[in-house]
């Protein structure tokens, strides 16, 4: 055996530390994009304050990897190892909404059992958990409002939850280096959907919750056609001047 | 000042109350205003003003808070290209700050008694202004550190006496606003001057920028004075301190220095210090070019506008959607949410 413990738990963490810090950069970046056209001035507060705080996050644990920029404007999309529910285009705030309530669920029960081990992620999942708590909030409070708000706003979260369903199966696929029970946080995942969905007279989606492709999805480098497009973008301008600092 | 309410400022109405009573009554308000303005007292909400006044006020504290709301779109161009992450979390946090600037001040438009949802229609439908400088584009991300270093430079020259504006609310949400608006142009200056000390191709970028927003910076301080419809009876009022003609003067002093410590030139020819004036002089401005600009001919005014309709437009259904529920859920004071 040629590796020590201590660098094969290096090693490990540094994988974990990557599909962590992609989440949380693919996300704010996806939230950015509503900059100017959000449905209300307080949304535009709102929506920009949770974009900054996973920016924060994504930073931080990039940063654990190697260089935060290299990482973030030099890799190619298949060396991403973000789950493919946050790249999932913005859609209408329905779709943003849902993808947030999917999302900052399980990274609030992920930073909160980090968060109590005495892991690598420990001190900033410690930190991350109360942001994210107010994520999940926010997330929850629109739920309620859209699924029992109007007839035309309960469709549209119901098709929003519908479509997006099928991507939060991968949430709770073990990751190297990460230690957590993901059984035990997917069960109060779905009893937490379960809950809220119910009191917003939204219905629990039925269908599958991952897709059919044996090859895998986002934790093994395999994105969603969208997300090439919006690395695309990302990484432009960054790309275009070798060696520049900004 | 002495509370004269509005609750006690109305007509009468009472038979027998002559209109030379009226006439006295509003004499009398319009001496405690006059007296309160001229102690440099504040002016609450609740205090008797001139209509005038009021109106005057909502028709600036307005433009203002639609130039927020319209100045968010020129930067959001930049954020899902922002060079690093350093400065795309920088970005994100100004165009966040300048939504939050749209809400104070559409608040203190409300204490005036004029809503956010009358302006934002005043505003889509082309009958209020918003600052003319967000009618140019963005083209490059040097553009970036150009607004933040020029046209947040020329916002806080002329923001900065609104601090000691006679109306309290408006003066109050400005001294918040300011101290925001410094560190946007603080991190505008080292953004350029990044570039500006950067590769060849950055410092050329930064260059361009410089030379595109320059005049448009020189005109956000409005007209010449002579042809300034407003200035004189804000002065009187002290909603405004100084003519348009002194904060241009004032900011073109403080650029011109900057300027040399970015290593870049601006594109005034004109441009030299006058000993005897104790200022620098500079070129003629462009006013023709204003003008199309104000009047709807600018390179984006119909992008600005369309992007802000659409978005108030799709948004319609959650804006909707959050009444109906709050009307679902008033009696019981649950909203849904889970009890504990």
């Amino acid at each position: 055996m040629s590796s020590t413990p201590d660098t094969h738990e290096a090693a490990t963490s540094t994988g974990a530390a990557l599909a962590l810090g992609d989440d949380a950069l693919i996300l704010s970046h996806r939230l950015g994009e509503w900059a100017g056209s959000a449905p209300v001035l307080e949304e535009e507060v709102a929506l920009a304050n949770i974009a900054l705080d996973l920016l924060g996050q994504a930073r931080v644990l990039l940063s654990l990897v190697g260089d935060e920029d290299e990482l973030a404007y030099l890799r190619e999309e298949r060396s991403f190892r973000n789950v493919q529910l946050v790249e999932q285009p913005n859609g209408d705030f329905a779709h943003t909404i849902a993808r947030q309530l999917y999302f900052s669920t399980y990274q609030h029960l992920l930073y909160g059992q980090l968060a109590s081990g005495d892991g690598p992620f420990a001190g900033l999942a410690a930190k991350a958990v109360k942001e994210v708590a107010y994520h999940r909030d926010h997330a929850e409070h629109w739920t309620l409002r859209l699924g029992d708000g109007t007839t035309e706003s309960h469709e549209r979260m119901q098709r929003a939850c519908d479509a997006l369903w099928r991507y939060t199966g991968e949430l709770f696929q073990p990751v190297e280096g990460l230690d957590v029970d993901h059984a035990a946080m997917e069960s109060a995942w779905l009893a937490s959907m379960t809950d809220i969905l119910g009191r917003a007279t939204l219905t629990v989606p039925s269908g599958p919750r991952t897709g059919a492709w044996a090859a895998g999805a986002g934790r093994q480098g395999l994105h969603t056609e969208p997300f090439g497009r919006m690395i695309a973008e990302m990484q432009h301008l960054h790309r275009s001047h070798p060696g520049a600092t900004w | 000042m002495t509370a004269v309410t509005a609750d006690t400022a109305g007509t009468t109405g009472v038979p027998g109350v002559s209109d030379a009573a009226v006439a006295a009554e509003q004499a009398a308000h319009e001496a405690v205003f006059d007296a309160a303005v001229a102690a440099e007292e504040r002016i609450e909400p609740r205090d008797w003003m001139p209509e005038a006044y009021r109106a005057s006020l909502v028709r600036q504290i307005a433009q203002h808070a639609h130039s927020e709301i319209i100045g968010m779109q020129p930067e959001a161009n930049w954020i899902t290209r922002a060079p690093s992450l350093r400065r795309k979390a920088i970005l994100m946090a100004k165009v966040q700050d300048e939504a939050g600037h749209g809400l104070y001040l559409y608040s203190a438009a409300e204490t005036l008694g004029t809503s956010r949802d009358e302006l934002l229609d005043k505003l889509h439908s082309g009958r209020q202004k918003y600052s003319s400088i967000f009618n140019y584009p963005t083209l490059t991300w040097a553009d970036v550190g150009a607004i933040g270093w020029l046209v947040d430079g020329a916002a806080i020259t002329n923001q900065v006496p609104i601090c000691r504006c006679s109306y309290g609310p408006y003066a109050r949400a400005m001294v918040r606003v300011c101290k925001e608006e410094s560190f946007h142009q603080r991190q505008g200056f080292e953004a350029l001057l990044a570039l500006s000390q950067g590769t060849e191709a950055q410092h050329a970028m930064a260059q361009d920028a410089v030379d595109r927003w320059w005049w448009p910076s020189l005109m956000m301080f409005g007209p010449p004075d002579d042809e300034s419809t407003h200035t004189a009876q804000a002065m009187a009022w002290k909603i405004k301190r100084h003519t348009n003609d002194e904060l241009r003067q004032r900011f073109v002093d403080i650029a011109v220095p900057q300027a040399e410590a970015l290593g870049l030139t601006l594109p005034d020819p004109d441009l030299r210090w006058n000993e005897e004036r104790g200022h620098y002089d500079f070129g003629a401005i462009d006013w023709t070019e204003f003008w199309d600009v104000l009047k709807g001919n600018g390179p984006c005014n119909d992008q600005r506008l369309s992007k802000r309709r659409q978005a108030h437009e799709d948004g319609a259904w959650v804006r909707e959607a959050a009444a109906a529920h709050a009307e679902k859920h008033k009696h019981t004071g649950k909203h849904g949410e889970a009890q504990a």
